[in-house]
């Protein structure tokens, strides 16, 4: 839906500004990567810009710092509507290794809010233009849940724990 | 002399050809030993929490729902894919799968939950109690927290969340200009 959404508030070029609020540059220079004729995202007519005044999108990359954290408030405020957020990496999305270190607010969620996430420390390329192509629509999500039950475990152990009682003759002489 | 040089520029812009990859439509095979999203296999867990007690963002939670079953819960939002809990598992139930292309609109996308059935006490028809008693227990068993997997929290005792309204009061306060006003 959100992606339907954005395709409709988005109809052309999308203006990135890229928002460092405390990244190691990891990140940081993946997005360069995107950028570079390599994984070239302008075939997506995605630019980069200096100013979140003229940015349609922020990539948010790094654990919004306790400095960094009203600054993060303002550029999302300087942005017009309608205005995307992707985070960047696993500091963005949920503060990474220093998720409760005494000057990581805790990822980017607590700042502002997040549209798309994009998991990876840092993220491959690849992982960002996917993230950009998922907001466009031109893909499909492919993360899912996973929910795993051990179901047939209960048996197992209550047949290995009759072996057990089988070959033990501790218990037979208590029966008797 | 400019000619020359430019003409040298587009030589060498020609040379290497395109080099763009298509992306969404062709992709490329990721390279040997890339770590991606880690894949429980919960056929071969043994619930040891070795995973959960190693994890340097501590994304793994684990609790005990009653004795007999407990949750390990991946949050790979904060995961960092540093392959450590593959590392540290002794029956290799956890391998770094290849998958990267985890982007998502919502953080409930990228979880795991694994539920486990404990074996029990033979005698006593319990499992170990892992309730954590005192302070040197606690010590002793990181992994064994009983972590909160509503809010997706590790219960923390050391420090507190970070509060904005707590930043903002700060922020906004002002030093009394005169004592007494």
């Amino acid at each position: 839906m959100l992606a339907k959404l954005a395709r409709k508030a988005f109809p052309k070029s999308l203006w990135l500004y890229h928002c460092n609020s405390g990244a190691c540059n990891g990140c940081d220079i993946e997005i360069l990567n995107v950028l570079t004729p390599y994984y070239d995202v302008e075939r997506f007519g995605i630019k980069l810009v200096g100013s979140p005044r003229h940015a349609d999108v922020m990539l948010l990359s790094g654990a919004v710092t306790r400095p960094t954290f009203p600054l993060v408030k303002r550029a999302y405020a300087a942005m017009p509507g309608p205005k995307l957020v992707f985070g960047v990496g696993s500091c963005a999305l949920g503060g990474g290794c220093w998720f409760d270190t005494y000057n990581v607010t805790g990822g980017g969620a607590t700042a502002i809010p997040i549209d798309y996430y994009i998991p990876g420390c840092p993220p491959r390329p690849e992982a960002i233009v996917y993230g950009v192509a998922l907001a466009l629509g031109l893909v499909d999500k492919k993360a899912a849940p996973v929910e795993l039950k051990q179901v047939e475990f209960p048996i197992d152990a209550q047949l290995r724990t009759k072996a057990w009682e089988e070959r033990n003759v501790i218990y037979k002489l208590l029966r008797d | 002399m400019w000619l020359t040089s430019k003409l040298k520029q587009v030589l060498l812009v020609i040379k290497p050809g395109k080099v763009t990859l298509n992306y969404p439509a062709e992709s490329r095979p990721v390279p040997e030993g890339f770590r991606g999203q880690p894949a429980w296999d919960h056929t071969k867990c043994i619930g040891c929490g070795g995973c959960a007690n190693h994890c340097p963002a501590r994304t793994i939670l684990t609790r005990d729902i009653c004795p007999e079953i407990r949750i390990l819960f991946y949050d790979g939002a904060r995961c960092t894919y540093c392959g450590r809990c593959a590392d540290v598992c002794p029956e290799k139930a956890i391998v770094m799968s290849p998958d990267f292309e985890l982007a998502t609109g919502d953080r409930n996308d990228i979880t795991q939950s694994l539920e486990l059935f404990m074996l029990t006490c033979q005698r006593c028809g319990r499992c170990y109690d892992l309730e954590i008693k005192n302070a040197i227990d606690k010590l002793d068993l990181r992994g064994y927290r009983y972590d909160s997997l509503e809010a997706r929290t590790v219960i923390r005792t050391t420090s507190d969340r970070f509060a904005p309204r707590l930043l903002e009061a700060t922020e906004a306060y002002r030093r009394p200009d005169r004592i007494g006003d």
